[in-house]
């Protein structure tokens, strides 16, 4: 009450105009966009669409678990699990050879060229490399295969350079200068002090390229994707719903694996 | 004589175990490179190497003709309401099922008491909820929501919205569950309702990481909507798929280039937003 202006009295009351002018905008940006998108939600939670959604999903259960569908879809989780790991594992050679440049050991050109190199292989999705991999490769799991190694080599590359970046120079400065040629100096110097933490990364990527690979096979890269993507156009909707709960399956098996493989990990002292 | 020759040859102590997991490695190599039709030739195969050198040979230059980047434009547009009305439901759904799973905001929590079972049960179908939305990938349920719903973009945004939402979900209970609890557990149990325990007690401490962490979402949405277009869900990703379809290396990297300048935007974007609401 004493002299305090109006801006100090707002302040005090903890009013934030750009706060509320920026909710106000993002408020009307959602309005336009389902606006733009003519969705009318109205329509689409209606009691008839309501119905209709009810009987699509009906046509999902029971699904088909005939011995002969659960072999189709052994083999689909085998590929994909395939797809994942081997895509990983050539990531990780891929990442590690273009992770040296772009630490800087080859010299500043270098390193800006693998820089983007690198950043042009992560920003492109995994599902835009799988379809131009299907018209590279034709379709089927090398396609798969391929995409994933290429869109994981530029996130690994970039995360094994960083860990160059920061490995401690010391033991391979040591083996130089006793003498050791720069490539054995590297090997057995810097290498294993940062080998846990690429590991780390790879197993990381792994998991979560688990998940991609089921549904790169939407455009034809084999695995689970491709048989759902199938199913789904034939509008076989029991086997559909097989191909689904599989996924999920392998999802949470995944999950659960790699908490248990962090877990013991750390009980080590990893 | 020399020194050398009176050394014994040294051994490596590690050599047999080493190659014991090179084997071992071999051995899981060998079928999933078999299962993965992992075959390089196919790469120099003739014809698929003509359809490559035309596609990527039409890359240069790309088509920056007057109606297809018209097109472009309408498509980029498409997808950033797709992700914006998809993060909207997604909120829609998550803001009462992370309210529900957040045990700070549990009464039944604070003392013994009659409800205890069902407070915890009501938690663990809430929880079994945002794991089955969000375990199942987002590109699932656009192929779904396509089935259902038609070609377009209605099914992109719910299957933004449902994966999204499940997300949101689990991230806002773990946010409103590691702040300081202390207000809200005051209001809780000098009776105040759970929806005045949190608006007075936990959204003033938790709510700039909640915003920031929904407008990061948004982001993901962005790039999530143009893959789905892939399935029929409208937005850059249709269109990039039917120019694939076609094989019309110019329009694919017109609509390449584009993709990379809208994901640089919208990372930019979150990232001034999220300062301007610090």
């Amino acid at each position: 009450m004493s002299g305090a202006t109006f801006a100090e009295r707002r302040a005090a009351m903890g009013f934030c105009l750009h706060c509320w002018t920026t909710l106000l905008l993002m408020a009307v940006l959602v309005w336009a966009s389902f606006a733009y998108l003519s969705l009318d939600l109205a329509r689409l939670f209606s009691a008839e669409s309501g119905r209709g959604m009810l009987q699509f999903v009906m046509r999902f259960f029971p699904p088909d678990t005939s011995a002969e569908f659960l072999r189709k879809i052994g083999k689909g989780t085998l590929e994909t699990l395939a797809i994942s790991a081997l895509g990983t594992l050539l990531a990780a050679g891929a990442g590690l050879l273009l992770a040296l440049p772009a630490a800087g050991r080859l010299g500043p050109v270098l390193k800006a060229l693998t820089r983007f190199v690198l950043n042009a292989l992560r920003s492109v999705p995994e599902l835009v490399w799988a379809a131009l991999m299907v018209l590279a490769a034709g379709l089927g799991p090398f396609a798969g295969t391929l995409a994933l190694a290429l869109h994981t080599s530029g996130v690994l590359g970039r995360l094994f350079a960083e860990s160059l970046e920061n490995a401690p120079p010391e033991p391979a400065r040591s083996l130089t200068e006793s003498g050791a040629a720069p490539a054995l100096a590297f090997i057995y110097g810097t290498l294993p002090a940062i080998t846990p933490q690429l590991v780390s990364y790879s197993l990381y990527r792994w998991e979560m390229n688990i998940r991609m690979a089921t549904v790169l096979g939407f455009v034809g890269a084999g695995g689970l994707g491709q048989m759902l993507y199938y199913e789904l156009s034939l509008l076989h909707e029991a086997q559909a719903s097989s191909v689904i709960i599989a996924m999920l399956v392998l999802v949470v098996f995944v999950d659960a694996a790699s908490a248990w493989v962090r877990r013991g990990q750390m009980r080590v002292g990893g | 004589m020399s020194y050398s020759a009176q050394q014994p040859r040294l051994r490596d102590p590690d050599a047999l175990r080493r190659a014991g997991w090179a084997l071992l490695a071999l051995l899981v190599l060998w079928p999933l490179i078999v299962i993965a039709e992992f075959r390089p030739a196919d790469l120099f195969d003739a014809r698929n190497l003509a359809v490559m050198r035309g596609f990527v040979g039409q890359f240069f230059p790309p088509n920056l003709s007057g109606d297809f980047l018209g097109l472009v434009f309408k498509a980029t547009i498409e997808t950033l309401a797709m992700a914006t009305a998809g993060i909207a439901l997604a909120m829609l759904l998550a803001v009462p099922l992370g309210l529900v799973l957040t045990h700070s905001l549990s009464i039944s929590r604070i003392g013994p008491g009659p409800d205890r079972g069902a407070g915890e049960a009501v938690r663990a179908l809430a929880r079994m909820a945002l794991l089955i939305l969000r375990g199942v990938p987002e590109l699932v349920w656009a192929l779904l929501l396509v089935r259902a719903f038609g070609l377009g973009p209605a099914a992109g945004v719910l299957a933004i919205g449902l994966t999204y939402g499940g997300m949101l979900g689990k991230v806002y209970s773990e946010i409103l569950e590691s702040g300081d609890t202390r207000p809200a557990r005051a209001l809780l149990e000098s009776g105040g309702g759970r929806l005045m325990a949190f608006f007075y007690g936990l959204l003033p401490v938790a709510g700039q990481e909640l915003a920031s962490y929904t407008i990061y979402r948004w982001e993901c949405a962005v790039r999530a909507s143009v893959i789905m277009g892939f399935v029929g869900a409208g937005g850059l990703g249709q269109l990039m798929d039917q120019s694939m379809k076609m094989l019309n290396g110019g329009e694919v990297s017109t609509i390449l280039v584009v993709f990379l300048l809208l994901v640089l935007l919208a990372d930019a974007l979150s990232v001034f937003l999220r300062k301007l609401l610090a």
